[in-house]
């Protein structure tokens, strides 16, 4: 039985639970007088025997699911003659993904050395194994716990009061569940980072203007060492953001006053959805527009100017980036000149201010800081931000300020060094893992100042 | 009083050039407002522009003497037979007396005519209608993909024209004669990615989309609106709910590659779940998209007023009787309109998808969760970056396939909103 249709059973076996729960309940009221003698209502009681046999059915089918891989490939790897144990953590992904080739049929058993083969058959005998013990666990434990939380029915027994504890618990849990996914990122890029700096120096890191990321495939080769300073990345990226924000500050800025100091409303009900939609536009469609419509415009508009540009240069990448980010400054802008209180506006308006001069000289000063705060917001999604650069932007990491030249920034290097075969623990792959805490720690520090700003704006005029 | 007088003066003198810079001001708002429209107007041209063409395929009808002997096959339901006869041949010489002037030694040139498939469309024809053996039937097949190229884009210099001259006049005058034809690109709609262009179509993507959007709305939907819950009504006003609070805030704002890493760091080589399946593209895309859903069911549950809270709670329900029996319900529309435009962003999102493997190159339409997969979105950046023209197309075509389910999916919201959303 597959994971999914086990899951399935459980579900059903809950519904059972919930069904038997229920008339038990109401058969035992009945020598009491009626359901008006017990505790809870029977709809409570089903829940509880529900809820008893569902939660332990699915804890332990998740913890099988989410390791039996991992146990096995262990078991596998472990298994193996002495002479073909993998020294390294690549070779053992190549040599685990080769067993399971032979083992699905993909490979030939014919190509595959004996000992893959055989080991390719115990692959098959665990898998099929775990599956056997998985399923007969995990419908032991539901049946088990649903009976017990069914032979625990009695009508003093408050039902209502334990549904709504562990109800309350799930919700916490569901809660919490962000504490998690936070700690899984700071794990996940931190453990890669320390063991990427185990091999090249910090110094080099932060202090290098080379990024060439080739190491070799032989030990033997030339050049087996890449060069891993950040520094074009980094300026790479800052020098994207800054035409994006270029872009994207004024223009946001300026629609939001006018759509919320000028326009009448219909004009706002056309404009405004109409700038959201730019928002709403993947960012693959923008990086597809930017490579394929701008970058080409530009390179044959400076050629035309008898300028050099390239054909991946930093403007269009950071240009197309600008509009997508728009909608963004303009909302946020939005927000913080509408919390501006009216009294401002008037007292400005009787002293005989027009609109312009109240605007410039009143509202924007006491907005500025929570413009301010949407500002780095938006440049924290410039840093980030990763299709449009990673199809419009190249992979040269140039040292440059000429936004017409090639530059690459730190998540195109991410994409690129993760995606393909890779082995897991060369340097290159470790990189990109460390370029991500980079990344994490530079949006980290900007939201927080940022949502720090805005929050502290917010209740000055509260 | 003079004084007074010259200062009403003053200010009249200088009421011209304020008004201007009012007006100046004015303008500029204007002009920022027409900016940020005329680039989606220009974005949405351009990408309509591109890609229209990859809407229509270009097929070539034809009568074809499905002849035994030629094709070397003497009973059409023999399956060992079809797999071993000669499919080319019968369509070669059907096209060979199409072309006017071509003779039997312009076999070759007459070939790069057809689609490499064009002779497994006939089999499965023949294998449908094994009688047709024998008979001449009128047979319509797919052109070759610089047939296509040049039926759709002669005279654009942009587009490459892989046929030779004589080549070109032929197309021209089978075009004329109704023989290469150009109609809607079916194909496109019914198969999964392929190395030709002309056989490239998003269904595979459209189906790992799905699937992956399946398993983000199963678990983000449910975890998001508990969590909302929790927040906005049970959790008590401490440091560690604050905690949980800037969390929320702070994963709304990490960049999704970051997600991407983690799925890659911890579903994969953690767990060992496998590379490039849609389950764990939901995975990762539930992650991410659950500080959206969170945010806007919280938003929807501070909406509910409190005398409703008061009216139940004065009756004697429980809290959480209260919160399951009547907040939740008002809360719903707009707890499912953000979820709506949650599933959306996740729809389009791509980057933390290709850490995880989902740019593999896949022919197949994905049939289960733990099937290879990609989605739509990276089928367009796998596309947009092939150096062929054709590929470029299709790379629009499937962008506007994209848009079009996300602009259902925001209708839809809006729709929600406008219709159930009570004000109180």
């Amino acid at each position: 039985m597959q994971a999914s249709t086990l899951l399935l059973l459980t579900i059903v076996l809950a519904l059972v639970a919930y069904g038997l729960g229920y008339s038990r309940s109401r058969s035992l009221a009945m020598p009491l007088g009626g359901i008006r003698h017990l505790k809870s209502l029977p709809f409570y009681y089903g829940a509880r025997a529900a809820l008893w046999c569902l939660i332990p059915g699915l804890l332990v089918l998740a913890f099988w699911a989410a390791f039996q891989g991992k146990v096995i490939q262990t078991l596998i790897i472990g298994s193996l003659p002495p002479d073909l144990l993998p020294s390294g953590q690549g070779q053992a992904s190549l040599l685990l993904s080769k067993i399971s080739n032979v083992a699905s049929g993909a490979l030939p058993a014919g190509f595959a050395e004996p000992p893959i083969v055989e080991a390719a058959e115990r692959l098959k005998a665990l898998r099929q194994q775990s599956q056997v013990y998985m399923n007969a666990l995990v419908i032991s434990v539901t049946v088990l716990a649903g009976f017990l939380g069914w032979v625990r029915i009695r009508p003093r027994v408050n039902a209502r009061v334990q549904v709504e504890a562990i109800l309350k618990w799930l919700f916490f849990g569901c809660a919490a569940l962000a504490i998690f996914t936070t700690m899984g990122i700071i794990f996940s890029v931190a453990f890669e980072t320390v063991r990427f700096f185990e091999r090249i120096s910090f110094i080099e890191f932060f202090f290098g203007t080379n990024w060439s990321p080739q190491t070799a495939l032989r030990a033997d080769q030339v050049a087996a060492q890449g060069a891993f300073g950040m520094i074009p990345l980094f300026t790479g990226t800052l020098l994207i953001s800054a035409i994006a924000m270029v872009v994207a500050v004024p223009v946001g800025l300026l629609s939001a006053i006018y759509l919320s100091e000028y326009a009448n409303k219909k004009v706002r009900g056309v404009v405004k959805p109409l700038l959201e939609m730019l928002a709403g536009i993947p960012t693959v469609v923008y990086g597809f527009f930017a490579a394929l419509t701008v970058a080409p415009f530009i390179s044959d508009l400076a050629a035309s100017l008898g300028i050099e540009a390239s054909s991946q240069s930093a403007l269009a990448a950071g240009g197309v980036m600008g509009i997508m980010i728009i909608p963004f400054v303009s909302s946020l802008s939005d927000d913080v000149i509408n919390a501006v209180p009216q009294t401002l506006r008037d007292g400005s308006m009787a002293l005989g201010a027009t609109q312009s001069e109240t605007m410039k000289k009143v509202i924007f000063p006491a907005a500025l800081p929570g413009i301010m705060g949407g500002v780095l917001l938006a440049v924290s999604r410039a840093i980030g931000e990763t299709m449009i650069v990673v199809m419009a932007a190249g992979l040269a990491a140039n040292l440059t300020a000429n936004p017409l030249e090639t530059v690459t920034t730190v998540t195109v290097q991410i994409v690129t060094l993760l995606t393909g075969d890779q082995e897991f623990d060369s340097a290159k792959t470790l990189a990109a893992f460390a370029l991500g805490a980079m990344l994490f720690l530079a949006t980290l520090v900007l939201n927080v100042v940022a949502l720090k700003i805005v929050r502290k704006y917010r209740e000055q005029y509260e | 009083m003079s004084d007074q007088g010259s200062q009403a003066e003053i200010v009249r003198k200088s009421l011209k050039r304020r008004y201007r810079k009012e007006r100046r001001f004015r303008a500029y708002g204007i002009l920022a407002i027409a900016i940020a429209l005329s680039a989606l107007v220009v974005l949405f041209t351009d990408i309509i522009s591109k890609g229209y063409t990859g809407f229509m395929k270009t097929t070539i009808t034809m009568e074809v003497e499905l002849d035994g002997e030629m094709m070397y096959l003497d009973d059409a339901t023999d399956e060992r037979q079809l797999k071993m006869a000669d499919f080319v041949e019968p369509l070669l010489q059907a096209l060979i007396k199409q072309v006017p002037g071509a003779t039997q030694d312009d076999k070759d040139a007459v070939r790069e005519l057809l689609n490499p498939y064009a002779s497994i469309e006939l089999r499965n024809l023949l294998e449908v209608h094994p009688e047709w053996l024998g008979s001449t039937q009128a047979v319509t097949v797919l052109a070759h993909t610089d047939v296509d190229v040049y039926a759709k884009h002669a005279g654009d210099d942009a587009y490459s024209i892989k046929l030779d001259e004589r080549q070109q006049r032929w197309v021209d005058q089978l075009m004329e004669e109704g023989v290469v034809q150009t109609s809607f690109n079916d194909v496109f709609f019914t198969s999964g990615d392929s190395r030709d262009p002309s056989r490239a179509g998003v269904l595979g993507a459209i189906v790992g989309s799905l699937l992956t959007m399946f398993v983000t709305l199963i678990l983000s939907f449910p975890i998001g609106i508990a969590a909302a819950i929790y927040l906005e009504e049970f959790a008590p006003q401490n440091r560690f709910t604050d905690f949980i609070e800037v969390n929320i805030n702070n994963l709304a704002a990490v960049p999704s590659i970051i997600f991407g890493l983690l799925g890659l760091a911890v579903f994969i080589n953690l767990f060992g779940l496998p590379r490039s399946v849609p389950f764990v593209g939901g995975l990762v895309l539930t992650l991410m998209t659950l500080p959206t859903i969170i945010i806007s069911s919280r938003a929807a549950i501070k909406s509910v007023p409190p005398s409703i809270r008061e009216a139940a709670e004065g009756i004697g329900a429980s809290k959480m009787q209260v919160v399951l029996h009547h907040v939740l319900p008002l809360a719903m529309p707009g707890m499912l309109t953000g979820s709506i435009i949650g599933m959306a962003q996740a729809l389009g999102e791509t980057a933390p998808l290709l850490l995880i493997g989902m740019v593999a190159f896949i022919v197949d339409v994905p049939t289960g969760f733990f099937d290879s997969a990609t989605v739509l979105p990276v089928q367009v950046f796998l596309w947009a970056g092939s150096p062929e023209l054709a590929f470029i197309e299709r790379a629009s075509a499937a962008i506007m396939v994209l848009l079009a389910f996300l602009m259902s999916m925001n209708a839809l919201a809006v729709w929600l909103r406008k219709r159930l959303e009570r004000r109180w």
